[in-house]
């Protein structure tokens, strides 16, 4: 047990059991899972991903490459490190050999995110932070404070005196005033994760309580201030990854947050001051210490008070090697290799500025020879980095540049400079650099030798920095030590970039609450409740939830098509298109700029009429298509496909406003305001009539490709004589508040008649059967209205349109342009898939030799209930041309024989129509 | 993601925004008189400067109107924004 006494700001009144691989652990609130294992001597944690050797904790926050565990309970969570997870009762936990495990169960938890708005974001709750942060707060600003840890301070310990008393309660007075100020909010376990253009920052909250486990705040400010700390580096030796071996700031972390005490038998080896204070501390806390410092000057400060302590210091002396079997046992020192027993072996190589944020946006790094480090080269506008972030590494100096006229004060300590030191000599395939990915300095030799010179190029082949830690403590030595092999100074490369997030995070926080139905908006019409009632198959068309078709008992999809295909060709169906575009187009210019968007005349279209029409892209290629009604004058009503409504409402407002800016039109989308209905079959005008008692929907008052406004109970009712199926049809709309009402009377005037609910997929197989094209199913952006066979709905008198133009260039004019025409194989029983291929045969009906020549391919296949046999819809190269040639279409292996036909399968001379 | 001053309603997110190509190539006042290169040129044909570069953008989620923007390419800044040339609307 190594639990000190007086040490550590864990609540030791309560306790907390926890269990890893097996074993239960007490400790306290304010631990974390690797302070608790080191309180207990616990054995090492798990195995490296490559060679199986053992692994334990090395650092005791983010950036610990090694000590690595899988949740299990709470909640099964992969590979997070021991050294950032807050205890709590209850909380199980195993090392992770080699590789995590995803949990195999769903996440019940909840996350969200928040949208907030600054004048400044501070990153970082240490002493430049939250000086920072006290600065902005006075100046009257919004200010948002984050910081990860669990609490405030950063690295500050308790030991440094700042403005005159201890630094635990400058820490303490700041965060009172700060949550005194209501512009103020400060959160803590809030990791800022992604820094993007214009002061845009990511952070993650881990969560105590509330109704989310994590939330994603975006952060928008209008200056970011990065005070995110620095990361101390390792120096690479001969087995440096042996459990034992840590970083000497955090063996003073665990000291003063935790009270643990990391050793007992501690070998300090530093090329640096900060590791004086670690090697000091832990002797103050009952440790035998001794300090290697590599430098050939020992610091004057650091000496006397290690002098004072009895704690041995050896100048120019460096670690060569470790001894041990499944943790340190000692420290081989120098050339010679001298044993020097030990339990922990603490490591400092000085300190790289945590400058993720800073890169994020483009920051620009600068090697920094005085530090020994890069740090940001020049300011990026918006953006701040102050204290050790910016290489800022003394108090005094971190306070200062943060802290502007009312800047609290901490003495000047004055020290040796880093020395620079990579690695010490020894055997390079035991030099672990990154101990997650057990890189060695053999594997940078190995990229080197490979003719590898850019330091990103070597971590992909080394493979080094891409762990969970993202190189934090071994990405910059890797740099250091590719440069030395290649014999060129660090900054001429530089170092790998920082890419977000700065620590990972789970694709459930990002996610938030866009999961299952809130994944997406779900569309439903005003009847949608009626279509589930009637047992509906949906399927989704964009947003929308159309109902397919409504099988019966028994019948699967191809059946129950069929069923409803004759019930429309025979008596009546009826079909909620409420989903179609509509567009209500108004002013004195609304027909003008119709002309000018389909490629038929709609100037002409009367008052109470209806017209097909095309719209065409500039370059002739369909774009959309629908009805248009003519209201008044100055009035139409569009359609468009469900799923073109939104596309061309925008692109008729894009060439109003850009284009024509002088027509006098206005826009506006009714699509979710006004419910269809489409009434089908030889027997609709008998349901339409009965409801509609007083308006006469006999074919002389009542025109194909006609409206008629009328009303039922008082509600307004607009009918028009639009058909997609060829059958007599009325198309019946209403304001969507009284849909189901009209539905339920059409329903009830139709059962006379034996009146059929049909889908989208019957609708499909009516309208191929005509020959009809479903813009985006039977087109593909290539496909010009000639293709189509929709050459008459291009006028020839008007003097230009959009597409016109281009329907002159030779290559519209092509002969073997692919054309819409209908296939029906040969054998009248094989549905060829949509999408198969469609080749040329050979004269014995077989596949010519490769390469073989490809025609085209199948748009739409479907049975079809009126011809009693599968067809499809094609288009062909050439294809009107070779109406009643066979063609192949390979299906599963086997060749199809298809004929191809016109396009109009059903009712050629269109008599149906009419009733 | 960026923030881009739309002219009515001020900076917004980018995503509320859709990108509309090259400004400033009108509709050519004869499409019949050109020749096939001419028309091939205004149908699909547009500048890729390095550097600012005038385009059109609408304001799609939020007041739909469509804007001139001078944005540099090499750093995606934008330089300016203002209305249409011939907008009746000024902001």
């Amino acid at each position: 047990m190594s639990r000190i006494e007086g040490y550590g700001r864990v609540d030791r009144s309560r306790t907390v059991t926890v269990t890893v691989d097996g074993t239960e652990y007490t400790g306290h609130p304010g631990d974390t899972l690797a302070s608790v294992l080191l309180a207990h001597d616990a054995r090492p944690l798990g195995t490296s991903v490559k060679f199986g050797r053992p692994r334990g904790i090395g650092a005791a926050w983010v950036e610990d490459p090694t000590g690595l565990v899988q949740i299990e309970e709470p909640f099964p969570e992969p590979m997070v490190l021991a050294s950032t997870v807050e205890i709590t009762d209850g909380l199980v936990a195993r090392g992770v050999n080699g590789q995590g495990r995803l949990s195999d169960v769903a996440d019940v938890a909840r996350y969200d995110h928040r949208h907030v708005h600054c004048d400044v974001l501070v990153v970082g709750a240490g002493p430049a932070g939250l000086t920072a942060a006290r600065r902005a707060a006075r100046d009257g600003l919004d200010v948002v404070l984050v910081d990860d840890r669990p609490e405030p301070g950063g690295t500050l310990t308790g030991t440094e005196t700042i403005d005159g008393r201890p630094s635990r309660e400058f820490v303490a007075d700041v965060v009172a005033e700060l949550a005194a100020d209501p512009r103020v909010t400060h959160l803590q376990r809030t990791t800022a994760f992604g820094h993007y253009d214009d002061g845009l920052v990511l952070a993650l909250e881990r969560r105590e309580r509330g109704a989310s486990r994590q939330r994603v705040h975006r952060i928008r400010a209008a200056r970011v201030v990065i005070a995110a700390g620095a990361i101390e580096r390792p120096v690479v030796f001969e087995d440096d990854d042996r459990p034992g071996v840590m970083l000497a700031s955090a063996a003073r972390d665990f000291l003063h947050r935790h009270g643990v005490l990391a050793g007992r038998e501690v070998v300090v080896f530093t090329s640096d001051d900060a590791a004086y204070s670690a090697a000091v501390d832990l002797h103050d806390a009952g440790a035998a210490v001794r300090v290697l410092d590599a430098r050939a000057r020992v610091p004057e400060v650091w000496a006397r008070r290690c002098a004072e302590r009895g704690i041995e210091v050896s100048a120019d002396t460096q670690v060569h090697g470790t001894l041990g079997d499944d943790r340190v046992t000692a420290a081989l020192v120098g050339a010679e290799r001298r044993e020097v027993p030990c339990d922990l072996l603490l490591v400092s190589g000085g300190w790289n500025p945590t400058v993720h944020l800073f890169t994020h946006v483009g920051g620009r790094l600068g090697w920094d020879p005085a530090l020994g480090a890069f740090r940001p080269a020049a300011p990026l506008p918006g953006v701040e980095v102050v204290g050790a972030a910016d290489g800022t590494l003394d108090l005094a100096g971190c306070l200062r540049q943060a802290g502007g006229a009312d800047a609290p004060h901490a003495e000047e300590e004055h020290g040796e400079p880093t020395m620079v030191l990579w690695r010490t000599a020894g055997e390079p395939a035991r030099q672990f650099v990154d101990l997650q990915r057990d890189a060695t300095v053999a594997d940078i030799a190995r990229a080197v030798g490979a003719g590898m010179r850019s330091v990103e190029h070597v971590k992909r082949y080394t493979t080094i920095g891409t762990a969970h830690d993202q190189g934090k403590t071994s990405g910059v030595v890797a740099s250091g030590i590719t440069a030395e092999l290649l014999g060129r100074p660090i900054e001429d490369l530089g170092t790998t970039t920082f890419r977000p997030p700065y620590t990972p995070v789970a694709f459930a926080a990002l996610a938030g609450r866009a999961r299952g139905d809130l994944y997406d908006p779900v569309r439903t019409t005003a009847i949608h409740d009626r279509h589930v009632a009637a047992g509906a198959e949906f399927e989704d068309v964009g947003q929308w939830k159309r109902a397919r078709h409504y099988p019966q008992p028994g019948e699967d999809m191809t059946a129950a098509v069929l069923r409803e295909c004759a019930a429309v060709r025979t008596g009546v169906g009826i079909l909620d298109g409420s989903t179609l575009g509509k567009i209500d187009v108004r002013g004195p210019d609304a027909a003008v700029l119709l002309d000018r968007l389909y490629t038929n005349m709609m100037s002409s279209l009367k008052v109470g009429r209806v017209r097909y029409g095309v719209m065409c892209g500039n370059d002739g290629m369909v774009f959309d298509d629908g009805t248009v009604l003519r209201l008044a004058d100055d009035r139409f009503l569009v359609t468009t496909t469900t799923g073109n409504a939104a596309p061309v409402l925008d692109w008729m407002e894009e060439w109003l406003q850009t284009e024509w800016p002088d027509l006098r039109v206005r826009l506006t989308s009714v699509t979710e305001q006004l419910s269809i209905f489409a009434v089908a079959g030889p027997r609709s005008r008998d349901v339409v009539g009965a409801v509609f008692a007083d308006l006469d929907v006999g074919n002389d008052a009542f025109g194909f490709m006609s409206w008629q406004d009328t009303a039922l109970d008082g509600v307004p009712v607009r009918l028009a004589r639009i058909s997609f199926s060829g059958e007599l049809a009325f198309e019946v709309a209403v304001s969507s508040w009284y849909a189901p009402a009209l539905w339920d009377r059409l329903i009830e005037a139709g059962r006379p008649y034996g009146i059929t609910p049909y889908g989208t997929e019957t609708m499909h197989v009516l309208r191929a059967e005509k020959g009809y094209p479903i813009i985006g199913q039977d087109t593909d952006g290539t496909v010009s209205p000639h293709d189509l066979g929709l050459g008459w709905a291009v006028s020839r008198k008007k003097p230009d349109f959009l597409g016109r133009r281009s329907f002159a260039r030779p290559q519209n004019q092509d002969l073997l342009r692919k054309q819409l025409v209908s296939l029906l194989p040969v054998d009248a029983a094989t549905r060829l898939p949509e999408g198969s291929q469609i080749v040329h045969l050979a004269e014995d009906g077989r596949l010519p030799a490769p390469p073989v020549p490809m025609l085209g391919h199948v748009t739409s296949s479907y049975h079809s209930a009126a011809l009693a046999r599968p067809f499809a819809l094609a288009l062909v190269k050439g294809g009107r041309e070779r109406i009643g040639e066979v063609v192949g279409v390979p299906v599963g292996g086997e060749l199809v024989a298809a004929q191809i036909g016109d396009t109009v399968l059903v009712d050629p001379e269109g008599a149906r129509r009419d009733g | 993601m960026q923030l881009i001053a739309c002219p009515w309603c001020g900076p917004r997110e980018e995503l509320e925004f859709s990108y509309g190509g090259q400004a400033h190539v009108a509709y050519p006042a004869d499409p019949a008189g050109l020749t096939d290169e001419q028309w091939a040129r205004y149908v699909f044909f547009r500048d890729n400067p390095k550097g600012p570069f005038a385009e059109r953008w609408a304001h799609s989620a939020g007041c739909r109107r469509w804007f001139t923007a001078v944005r540099d390419t090499r750093t995606h800044q934008f330089v300016s924004v203002g209305p249409l040339a011939g907008s009746e609307a000024t902001p």
